[in-house]
């Protein structure tokens, strides 16, 4: 069985020195430069063995036009164990729009090279150590990033 | 020259057949469709239902599914069309032998359907290759599949044959992919964009002692 999210967070921060984990409802909201860290203790431990990456996407959270905030990138995780069959466990990175950067989990996880991709190609998420991180569903010379919100959608009627 | 129908079926009565050129070959083409095989997305289901046993399109003589451009006569359009896609689609319009024709199965071959407002789909295979039959549904049922090749059949002998493979020669753009989308945007020869609605009038500037709009 899974421990609870609140046991989870501290087991995390005991585990990985220097880590920081916030809460978010049930979900664990980690430090951009601590996802390879957790995720590899999440995987490595043999109490979670949380050896399958379900999961990978994106939600954009716009700035709020009644003003303040510059936005935010949530990279979303989903975790689960074939060999505990218990899951999920849901971790979200929190990154600046306008520079969206973190590690890449595909050393932790191969199934992670295309979900990365199609990150990057929809919503332009850099993943650092991606072993060939280019367009997937889209085409090269593509410009823009169709699943952010402020994304504006070409008129097909134009000339 | 036209045979009259009256004079037609008394000379039948007598065991006596007339019938004009193109009236036989479009007789033989009408019943003798064959699709090329392909499908882009769940319309192609029913596409597969459709030449199934329950429907069986080969009661219309249309069975034959071929895999090469080159051995087929129609074009079902059976699924949404992605800007990606497009170029093959219309390649391999560009590859059929003439006379050819093109069905456009279900609400996204015709004009994007749900994916209307996306950012990945063609609004409408039309604006590339010109459609003879337009099937509505999301999906079409395989009656309505057999519904739009009937159609197709009646068109096909209202004709003659020589006019229509003089109509359908010649290639068409194939389009490129540019950056927001498909460059052009649309085949200008055979599509022009709706009319668009006008622009509606100003809303009255309040004037100053009016109340401002919370």
């Amino acid at each position: 069985m899974l421990p609870s999210p609140e046991e989870l967070k501290s087991a995390i921060e005991r585990g990985v020195p220097g880590s920081r984990v916030t809460m978010d409802g049930a979900r664990l909201v980690l430090a951009p430069a601590d996802v390879v860290k957790v995720c590899r203790y999440l995987r490595d431990h043999a109490d979670y063995a949380l050896d399958y990456l379900s999961n990978l996407t994106v939600a954009d959270y716009p700035p709020d036009p009644a003003g303040g905030g510059a936005g935010r990138l949530q990279v979303v995780y989903h975790l689960y164990s074939m060999a505990q069959k218990h899951g999920p466990v849901e971790l979200r990175v929190d990154l600046p729009r306008a520079n969206p950067v973190v590690a890449s989990v595909t050393s932790l996880w191969r199934g992670a090279e295309f979900q990365e991709r199609e990150a990057f190609d929809l919503f332009g998420v850099r993943f650092e150590g991606h072993p060939d991180l280019r367009r997937i569903l889209l085409w090269e010379g593509f410009e823009g990033y169709p699943l952010r919100k402020d994304y504006v959608v070409e008129d097909q009627d134009a000339d | 020259m036209a045979v009259d129908d009256g004079l037609k079926s008394e000379l039948q009565k007598e065991g006596v057949y007339v019938t004009t050129w193109d009236q036989l070959v479009n007789w033989g083409r009408s019943n003798s469709i064959w699709p090329l095989q392909f499908g882009l997305a769940c319309c192609a289901i029913e596409m597969i239902a459709t030449a199934a046993s329950r429907y069986d399109i080969a009661r219309f003589g249309s069975e034959i599914f071929r895999a090469s451009p080159r051995q087929a006569d129609l074009m079902i359009v059976a699924g949404t069309v992605t800007k990606k896609m497009t170029p093959q689609v219309v390649r391999l319009y560009n590859q059929m032998a003439e006379p050819k024709y093109v069905i456009s199965m279900g609400a996204c071959a015709t004009s994007g359907g749900p994916f209307h407002k996306g950012y990945n789909v063609l609004k409408g295979i039309d604006r590339f290759i010109p459609v003879d039959v337009y099937i509505p549904g999301c999906p079409p049922t395989p009656e309505a599949l057999l519904q739009g090749l009937i159609t197709l059949q009646d068109r096909i002998t209202s004709r003659a044959l020589g006019r229509e493979v003089a109509a359908k020669q010649g290639e068409y753009l194939v389009p490129e992919f540019g950056p927001a989308g498909l460059v052009p945007r649309y085949n200008p020869d055979i599509w022009t964009p709706p009319a668009r609605p006008a622009a509606p009038a100003q809303p009255p500037v309040p004037s100053a002692g009016a109340p401002a709009a919370s």
